[in-house]
């Protein structure tokens, strides 16, 4: 294998987000030496004061865009990127924040402050891809660690990242877990939903929250009639898609069929 | 071969401590999460005793039962495949020296394990995936050795589950090749008690180390009331009278679009099912791209990955993978291996959470097609 010649400058960048996914590169601990060994990091704000100047050979997106600003902010940063990733559920899919997209976003900011005057919102929290093009999405609300290394990795490295778009169940399969919808009649997301987090809620009994936003081929009709089955009302489904991933279109195209706002 | 003998729960103990010293690592059926599940067991106490299940299409509920059986269940959401064919291993690793790289292969090394409570369709399934990976001209080292330092002490069912169908598969519920030792429980109102049919040599010689009798021919009359008791129970029925025919008569039938539009396309069918075999393998570099391994994972044929080619899917819609599926499975699976790759055991039933079941679906086709069929 040949040597490479200089270690690539990586950005991680912020829009409307938790700064979770972020935290998930500094949470890498063991990993996080080999990591900053490999890579230069370039500009990281939550982690260094120090910022050198673009271009970077990788930028790593959190959040989502909602207002004007980060609209024409996300152009300066992918004309500065020769390589742009986003990671996590608000940069892939609007996050949690796209709930707004739902209802009139004016009605809530009356409401929730003292000036609104001052606040210069967008009507929708959509995701990075909507606005420029992206060469790679992490899903994940967080992302996980461990597949984020595997991105990075998998960059620095010149080959695919292995971050599979099957469902989540196969995770559950392979791990040993029973499924808590079958067994024990719990409302599960995992038949619809990305792998990515190892099936995480259901090893802990609980059903899969979709985290990781709609697997590559969602059949959510045929969910929410499981759902049904388990008890569920329109009210309940609505509310399980919408969750982190809510704006991501199989989903939202589900919960809006429940909504009766929409009748 | 060797008459039956008796053996009461304590000489099964006995057992499973014979077969620890002899150094197997005795898995079998537990309680776990809500369900009958197999994994390591130390002794009789960790078998789900006084436990059964009741199962339908997507449901699965476990129940305690009147009795203190320790097989009074039918097969749950794992299968042995997870011994024999592990969900995921290292194929080898790799590590860079200068300008080459050196392959490391994994050590070929498994624990010898016993499985304790094989169900007849489940050795059946066991013998389908022998000859996947072992039969034939390319063998797979792991299954093999892992298959070969297996010893199976079989269960004969004492009762048939609501999506049980081993009695049209022809692969069940008695136990009939494959074992080293066949149980049958029988749970008379002051007595508890095996008759242990022995299969092999090594079975014998396991035997002798535990307090048994010879079977008087009541008590053996008794084991066979058993089985004869749960063939008249399955829960299922599917007719396979030129199946193989029926499903390659209809690729384009209209019920693969309706079953489509219930099919989450999860894989857990594929996952749970005890003859599904399909695999892929992640190859994976660390951060320094100075190491590398390949995986081994177990796939399904219901991923968009699985059939992915130059430009695309080949099976992009769900129809198509429900349709490769259960054809290969019904139909073109006797013509690779020679034997049809289902064995009855209702898996794919319960644990498709739209409960989508095959049988109902062949049914309807074969319905239909005796509607539409025109008189020769």
């Amino acid at each position: 294998m040949m040597a490479r010649k200089s270690k690539p400058k990586v950005a991680v960048w912020k829009f409307a987000s938790c700064d979770g996914c972020q935290l998930s590169l500094l949470d890498c601990e063991d990993d996080l030496l080999a990591v900053s060994q490999e890579i230069e990091i370039a500009h990281f704000p939550e982690a260094s004061r120090a910022v050198m100047k673009g271009p970077y050979d990788l930028s790593l997106v959190e959040g989502s865009i909602t207002t004007p600003h980060d609209a024409e902010r996300i152009h300066e940063i992918r004309k500065s990127s020769k390589f742009l990733i986003t990671i996590g559920a608000c940069a892939t899919a609007g996050g949690i924040q796209a709930l707004r997209n739902f209802k009139d976003v004016n009605d809530f900011i009356s409401i929730v402050y003292a000036t609104p005057d001052y606040i210069d919102t967008l009507q929708k929290s959509t995701p990075i891809s909507d606005h420029i093009k992206v060469d790679f999405e992490l899903r994940g609300c967080p992302i996980d660690k461990m597949q984020l290394l595997e991105v990075i990795s998998a960059f620095i490295n010149g080959r695919k990242p292995n971050t599979p778009a099957h469902s989540t169940c196969i995770e559950c399969k392979r791990r040993g877990t029973v499924c808590v919808m079958v067994a024990q009649g719990k409302m599960c997301m995992g038949p619809v939903t990305h792998a990515g987090c190892g099936a995480l809620c259901p090893s802990y009994d609980r059903g899969c929250y979709g985290c990781f936003g709609p697997q590559e081929t969602t059949n959510t009709g045929s969910l929410s009639t499981q759902l049904k089955k388990l008890g569920a009302d329109d009210d309940e489904i609505v509310r399980t898609f919408r969750g982190f991933n809510a704006y991501a279109e199989p989903f939202r195209k589900e919960s809006e069929l429940h909504d009766k706002e929409n009748h | 071969m060797n008459k039956p003998v008796i053996i009461d729960p304590e000489g099964l103990n006995q057992l499973i401590s014979t077969l620890t010293r002899m150094g197997f690592q005795v898995v079998g059926p537990t309680v776990r999460e809500e369900a009958i599940v197999y994994e390591k067991l130390e002794s009789i106490k960790d078998l789900p005793e006084g436990f059964t299940d009741e199962q339908d299409g997507g449901i699965y509920r476990l129940k305690r039962r009147s009795d203190k059986a320790l097989f009074g269940y039918v097969v749950g959401p794992h299968s042995w495949k997870k011994f024999l064919h592990p969900p995921e291993r290292r194929l080898w690793s790799a590590d860079s020296e200068g300008n080459d790289f050196k392959i490391k292969p994994e050590k070929l090394e498994s624990p010898k394990f016993a499985f304790l409570g094989v169900r007849a369709c489940e050795m059946h399934a066991i013998a389908i995936q022998d000859k996947v990976f072992i039969n034939d001209k390319y063998v797979d080292p792991v299954y093999q050795i892992r298959r070969e330092n297996a010893f199976f002490i079989a269960v004969n069912c004492g009762q048939a589950g609501g999506t049980c169908f081993c009695v049209s598969m022809n692969t069940g519920p008695k136990v009939d090749t494959g074992f080293d030792l066949a149980l049958t429980e029988i749970l008379d109102t002051d007595r508890h008690y095996f008759v242990v049919e022995v299969g092999s040599d090594r079975g014998a010689a396991c035997l002798e180390q535990v307090t048994h009798q010879q079977a008087q021919n009541e008590e053996v009359r008794q084991a066979e009331d058993v089985v004869e008791k749960t063939s008249g129970q399955m829960g299922r029925t599917l007719d396979t009278t030129h199946i193989k025919e029926l499903l390659y008569d209809n690729l384009e039938h209209p019920r693969w679009d309706d079953i489509a539009e219930r099919c989450l396309s999860c894989a857990n069918c594929t996952m749970v099912c005890p003859t599904c075999f399909c695999s892929t393998v992640e190859d994976v570099t660390d951060i320094t791209g100075t190491h590398a391994e390949r995986w081994q994972k177990w796939d399904s044929c219901f991923t968009m990955d699985f059939t992915y080619l130059h430009g695309g899917e080949v099976r992009a819609s769900t129809k198509s993978r429900y349709r490769q599926w259960l054809t290969h499975k019904l139909a073109s699976w006797q013509d690779q291996f020679g034997s049809s790759g289902c064995v009855g055991c209702g898996r794919c039933i319960t644990w498709c959470p739209p409960a989508i079941d095959l049988t109902e679906e062949i049914s309807q086709i074969r319905d239909s097609e005796t509607q539409t069929s025109k008189p020769t």
